[in-house]
This record gives structure tokens, sequence and C-alpha cells, in this order.
């Protein structure tokens, strides 16, 4: 087998248990082992949070690529090579002076792949799915960050097929910079809106 | 359903807690989990509405004590059981024992990359024109299903208004019990915080779900 184990506690039960599942549908011929080691592969190294961040420093340069992702979020997506799995419907929201976006996924864990890769832990556990809608001030108080109390919060909840990508603001000073740099800026909280974009020091 | 997924609004289980630098996997069995999960899945016996169905149908006290990738496995444990490409006596043994049921595919490793990039678009044609459009004020509607249903609980019987139509999608209430796919509209539906949470909620708060035209009244 090209993949190991070895790195799981052997004596970690649901490490048994995921080696047993694989171990039966790879003897009865239903899955290909080497077909997993390349879909980890794909989310370890290829898909990342990188891909949402030339999005957005896209849309930060180029007015009509802005609103190309205002208007068609998935082909805009797309026409930069990510796709796929998990981003097949993109809806692209733009934070404001006056509005901040979060987006929750409250009834499992939805989420887009394409351009954000595999979630967080806590993007798919209670406390976030249960609070994001309810208390969204609060729980971004424990990503550090305080919105003004004027400033509206929207919250996106991911119910249907639609997955959401944060726009956020982009910083000051940051005229004449480059895509690459601007990209740089933009980390994958700042995507699903427990963050904002980096101010450059 | 009522099920231990339909988390917002509830209380007790305390701060988020991110995870700074947070790696992809915590364990290597979870990179199997990941792969296991979508290669069964590629099998084509099941969709994803029952794929989420047969996670929000694990026990309560099980479904809150298990990671999101444990969820993942006990789920698909039941739907390979379901639709007979795995028995109690292979979970048992940890060995093939009995024969499977014949798959639709198997996902050979050469095909990965074009089976993600193709992903699984659920938009569908729908006959009937749009009943509603953006600025309509609806209401959702008031029901407790005993099978799958993306409308949440606190976004039950909640006056909203909406905000875009979207594109005719796979209704998952019917597409998660093999009762067809049956496209409807699907709408983002945006609401008041106060309205959603009622006295003390944060007036500067607003909540949209995307909800499929059923789900909706007109208000």
């Amino acid at each position: 087998m090209s993949h190991d184990h070895d790195h799981d506690n052997e004596f970690d039960p649901f490490a048994a248990r995921v080696r047993a599942l694989e171990t039966i549908l790879t003897e009865k011929g239903l899955i290909d082992p080497a077909a997993i080691d390349v879909i980890v592969d794909t989310y370890e190294t290829k898909i990342g949070p990188r891909n949402g961040a030339r999005v957005v420093a896209k849309a930060w340069s180029d007015p009509a690529y802005a609103d190309w992702l205002r208007r068609d979020a998935t082909e805009a997506i797309a026409s930069l090579s990510y796709t796929g799995r998990q981003g097949e419907h993109m809806q692209a929201v733009f934070n404001t002076e006056e509005t901040h976006n979060l987006v929750v996924c409250t009834l499992c864990s939805c989420y887009p792949w394409s351009v954000l890769g595999l979630p967080p832990v806590w993007y798919k556990a209670p406390p976030y799915r249960s609070r994001a809608v309810i208390d969204p001030r609060g729980v971004l108080e424990e990503f550090g960050l305080t919105l003004s109390a004027e400033k509206k919060i929207r919250v996106w909840d991911s119910t249907a097929e639609l997955r959401y990508l944060v726009v956020p603001m982009r910083p000051q000073n940051t005229e004449g910079w480059s895509e690459e740099q601007l990209a740089e800026l933009v980390s994958r909280d700042a995507m699903i809106g427990t963050a904002v974009a980096t101010v450059p020091a | 359903m009522n099920g231990p997924q339909d988390l917002g609004g509830q209380m007790g289980f305390g701060p988020v807690a991110p995870e700074k630098d947070e790696p992809y996997f915590h364990a290597a069995w979870e990179r199997r989990a990941l792969g296991v999960t979508l290669t069964a899945g590629a099998m084509g016996a099941w969709n994803i509405d029952e794929s989420r169905h047969a996670r929000e149908s694990l026990h309560p006290a099980d479904y809150y004590a298990s990671s999101y990738y444990q969820i993942w496995i006990k789920a698909l444990e039941e739907l390979l059981k379901r639709h007979g490409f795995i028995s109690e006596r292979d979970l048992a043994e940890g060995r093939a024992v009995d024969p499977a049921a014949t798959p639709k595919r198997v996902l050979k490793a050469e095909n990965v990359p074009a089976v993600l990039a193709k992903g699984g678009p659920c938009d569908r044609p729908v006959a009937t024109p749009a009943r509603f459009k953006a600025g309509d004020p609806v209401r959702t509607k008031n029901f407790s299903p005993t099978g799958h249903t993306r409308l949440p609980r606190y976004a039950r019987d909640k006056q909203g208004v909406i905000e875009a139509v979207r594109d005719g999608f796979v209704f998952p209430d019917s597409n998660a019990h093999g009762k067809g796919e049956n496209p409807q509209w699907v709408y983002t539906v945006v609401f008041n915080g106060p309205e959603i949470w009622g006295e003390g909620a944060d007036p500067t708060l607003t909540v949209s779900i995307d909800a499929w035209e059923s789900y909706l009244e007109p208000a």
C-alpha cells in the first residue's frame, strides 16, 4: 500500500474503526485506497484559502472583476480555475463601511471548499454553529474582532447549496500593491467573516 | 427533523475556541476518514441529502460527543449497511466476510482530479415560474417533519423578506428519502434579529437563510 497509518496511536479505537472500514471496502473492491491518497493530497496541498485570497485580491484590484464576482461568483471564480466540489454554486458577499458579513452553516458544515479548502474544526463544531446566528458579536470577540456598536451584522446561514465567500474591505495604505501582495492580507477567517483583512504595518 | 444538527440559537456549548495555525487534520485517521467518505460516496448509491440525514440521525448524545469526522464515519457505516455494501459481520470482524452489492462505479485514483473539479451541481430546471420576487414579504412555514429538512427551527414561522431569487435546486426533503429530486426555486430570505430572537435581540443583526419555495408563504 502506498499509504501508511503509522502516525495514529494504535490504541485509538476510532483510528482502528476507520482502518477496519477502509480495509473492508478495499477488500470488496468498492474503493481504491490510492484514490484516497489523491483526495487527501488535493485538500492538504492544492486546495486551500490561498485560492479565495486570490479571488479577493483580484476583486480589490479590478472593479470589473469585482462587479462580475458580485453578479456571478461561480463563473468569476471559475475564471481563476477554482471549481468543483462544494463550490458548485458560489455567492460573494462584500463587507462595507455599514455592514459586516459572517457565514455559518447551522445545520451541518457547508463551506466553500473550492476557495477555502477544508473547514477548520471550530466551523463544524456546536459552539460556532449555535451562536453565530444569535450572538455574532460575542463570537467575533472570541476571534479578537470587536465591531463598532453601529456596524450592522449580516449572518448568512448556508442552509441550501449556495456557498458564501466574504469579500473583506481592502485595507487603507495599499494603493499600488500587486494582487500577490494584497492576497497576503486575506486570511481564511476574513473570508468566513470572523476576521477582517490584515492591516499592513 | 428536529435533531441534534439543528443548532442555531442553542446555548451551553461554550466558547468557539479557534485554534491558531490549525492543521487540516488532527490525526492520521482523519485523512482516511475524509477519503473513505468521499470514495464511498462516489459509488453513487446515495446522494448528499441522504448522507446529511444519516449524520443528523445519530443519537443526539452521540452526535454532540463526536468530532465531525467521527460523525461522518458513523453515518457512513449506516449508509453502507443500508445499501448492502457492508454487514454487521464485516464490521465485527474488521474484514470482508459477506458479499457486497454492486456499486455504480468505483472511483480510481486517476479519476479523482476530474471528479473533484466537476463536483456535484444540484441546480435543476424548474418547470414553473418563481412564485416570489426580490422584495416580497414572506412567512416561513411552521412544521416539524420527522424526515430531512433544511428549514432550521429558529427560522420557522418567521416573517422575512425575499432578498434574492436564486435557481432551481434539488429539494432535499424528498431527495434524502429516495423520493426524487423534485426541484424547487430557492430564495435568500432575510430576517431581522428581533423577529427571530425576540426580546433583547441585537437590533443591528439580520440573518438570512436559503429557503426552498415550499418553505414559504406570502405575508
